[in-house]
């Protein structure tokens, strides 16, 4: 109801004023009408609010926390005297480290930079460097100190992830983080990130902690690969080395068992025969006993028998013919030993 | 006048409604204020969150934060007591627990911050630069596993055993700027070391260093491959031996039982009539010594031919068989 017609000539002045006065008058029921309605309107849009499943909504009168209210359509003061903040206390929250998601997809795609690379490098325990990439899911377990105990939570929390991280890692040598030593290493820094949350009190709780690539620095890489082809190296010389050995040891030990089985045969066959040589003697010198002289002429003579027609020449002279030196056509290339 | 009360009217609600807003404040969950009168501090802070009275006009609501503030520290690089130049990132959690020291000695946050810079900065850097590296970087004396690697691949340096470890030159460095901060009206509430990095420099010669330190162990990797087959060939060697000489020494055991055996039984049998024996052996030597190649000198006196003579003839002359 500001006047900005204001002459110096009051009676204008006045004219002028009741002129409006009655313009006024003839609308202001339509502008009260029409002002309610807008300010009733605000107020129905500002005390309906809604929760969703996985949110709480904390509710502060005059900056005051006064209620939390569960997931479904609620109403408030409207305007600035209650206000509310919706906490996602079901939701599982993730925090990135060394890298970024850009898109999570079937074939999900990563983004790293300078920054993310700050965050991934860090020393171990035998002072070695190492790039560390992990993952942190975690949970609003206390929407209430979660808003009103610490501000920037979020980037804190990441600040004590990552101080956790580089406590434990430090604690390790480069060989156990990269090999050995992952599982513990992971649920190490989860305790120290869970104890320091309990110590800062910020409402959250750790879920889980979990490594991705832990890799040697780049310009390093190449010499720790060379580490793990040479432990390949060694594992393919000892076995083929035992291989060798596989191959010629049970051969070596069928070669020797048929030789001893040989001797046991030759020992075998040695008494055998000695034994039926003996029986034979035996038997025959039992008969000759019985008339030795006839036996002895006849077996001299059945010898005789058998060995004469074999021999190549034979010549029979008598001893009286003293004289006669016995005369042999030797054949060509035969010659005669004394 | 149905003008001026109107007038008179909307002017003492403008007045009320600016009085009032002056008069009312509301203090959030995270805030907690100081009323100053003038620009002097009255009372203690409000640190009750809801709706408030203050005497319009004069006095002043002054809000500062009641939660827990960050202070990220930004990379010192500090060089440590064994001389290694390392890059140092500290972050530190602070609330402002008297509010109005605060308001009186540093007024708002921004100075508060560089305040903590030149604080922390400087504390950070005094306790790194009197410890060694490896006091910064480790907690505890844990031995590493070792896995295929041995012991005297390690450096060391790094295997040296810590005095205090890492929370505990965090927990010194706290202290030292928890004695001062309370003049401030700060609480500390934690300082943690961030990051701790070589810097570029250094890092280049940790790379050449860990470089040859794998090499190392390559080479160990290789040479233990060959020292290992080499212990396996040895041990089949050694087998082969000790198999090959076993059976040779059965062999030749059962072969010389058995000759022995045979012996015994030989003279066992021969000894009841050794003259027959000889006679028979005898007789058997022709067999095999006589064959078409051989010349047969045969006298008449011999026992088989006698008989060619004259019937008296001396009997026992011997059969004389030359081989030729």
């Amino acid at each position: 109801m500001a006047n900005r017609n204001a002459g110096f000539d009051p009676e204008e002045f006045t004219r002028a004023a009741r002129e409006l006065g009655a313009r006024l008058r003839e609308s202001r029921k339509l502008l009260v009408i029409v002002g309610l309605v807008i300010v009733g309107l605000a107020a129905v849009w500002g005390s309906y609010y809604q929760i969703e499943p996985d949110e709480v909504g904390l509710v502060t009168r005059f900056g005051r926390f006064v209620r939390t209210t569960g997931p479904g359509p609620h109403g408030k003061f409207p305007f600035a005297i209650e206000r509310v903040q919706k906490v996602p206390v079901q939701r599982q929250l993730k925090q990135e480290f060394g890298f970024r998601t850009l898109r999570a997809e079937v074939q999900s795609s990563f983004h790293k930079d300078e920054r993310t690379q700050a965050e991934s490098v860090m020393l171990t325990g035998d002072l070695n460097v190492a790039t560390v990439e992990w993952i942190v899911q975690y949970k609003v377990s206390d929407p209430y100190k979660y808003l009103f105990r610490m501000r920037d939570v979020e980037e804190t929390f990441r600040l004590m992830s990552e101080a956790s991280m580089r406590t434990v890692v430090g604690d390790h040598s480069v060989t156990e983080l990269l090999t050995v030593g992952r599982e513990a290493i992971a649920a190490k820094a989860k305790e120290l990130l869970s104890n320091m949350c309990t110590l800062y009190d910020n409402g959250i709780s750790v879920q889980q902690l979990i490594l991705q690539d832990v890799d040697p620095p780049e310009p390093v890489r190449p010499s720790f690969n060379a580490v793990n082809q040479a432990i390949q190296e060694r594992e393919r010389a000892i076995n083929e080395a035992w291989a060798e050995y596989n191959q010629e040891i049970p051969r070596a030990r069928g070669l020797a068992e048929q030789k001893i089985q040989a001797a046991e045969g030759y020992a075998v066959d040695r008494v055998n025969r000695a034994k039926g040589d003996a029986q034979r003697f035996v038997a025959l010198e039992e008969q000759y006993r019985k008339s030795p002289e006839v036996t002895r002429t006849r077996i001299y003579l059945e010898t005789l028998a058998a060995v004469l027609p074999t021999a190549g020449k034979k010549l029979i002279f008598d001893e009286k013919a003293k004289g006669i030196l016995p005369m042999f056509p030797l054949g060509p290339g035969q010659e005669v030993k004394p | 006048m149905r003008l001026r009360s109107l007038v008179i009217g909307a002017a003492i609600a403008v007045l009320a409604i600016v009085t009032l807003s002056s008069a009312l404040y509301t203090v959030a969950e995270t805030e907690q204020v100081i009323i100053t009168q003038f620009g002097e501090p009255i009372g203690q802070a409000v640190t009750q969150a809801g709706l408030h009275l203050k005497t319009p006009f004069a006095q002043e609501a002054n809000i500062f934060e009641k939660r827990w503030l960050e202070w990220n520290g930004n990379a010192n690089q500090v060089p440590t007591r064994d001389k290694k130049y390392i890059g140092v990132e500290t972050y530190a959690r602070w609330r402002i627990a008297d509010p109005l020291l605060f308001f009186q000695r540093l007024r708002d946050e921004g100075r508060a911050q560089s305040r903590l810079d030149d604080i922390i900065d400087g504390e950070t850097r005094n306790v790194i630069a009197s410890h060694d590296l490896i006091e910064v970087v480790r907690t505890t004396n844990r031995a590493f596993e070792k896995g295929e690697e041995a012991e005297d691949i390690m450096e060391a340096e790094s295997m040296r055993e810590i005095e205090l470890g890492r929370n505990k030159i965090t927990r010194l460095i706290l202290e030292h700027v928890q004695h001062v901060v309370p003049d401030y009206g700060i609480e500390l509430v934690d300082i943690q070391i961030q990051r701790v990095n070589y810097i570029e420099s250094v890092q280049a010669k940790v790379f050449d260093r860990m470089i040859s330190e794998r090499k190392r162990i390559a080479d160990r990797h290789r040479s233990e491959g060959q020292g290992k087959s080499a212990e396996v060939r040895g041990k089949k060697e050694r087998e082969l031996k000790v198999i090959e000489s076993e059976a040779y020494r059965k062999t030749q055991e059962s072969m010389g039982k058995a000759d022995a055996e045979a012996a015994t039984i030989y003279a066992q049998a021969y000894n009841r009539n050794p003259e027959l024996y000889r006679f028979l052996k005898t007789m058997e030597t022709y067999h095999s010594t006589i064959d078409k190649d051989s010349w047969l000198v045969l006298s008449t006196s011999a026992d088989a031919f006698r008989y060619l003579q004259a019937q008296n003839a001396v009997a026992g002359a011997k059969a004389a068989p030359a081989k030729r």
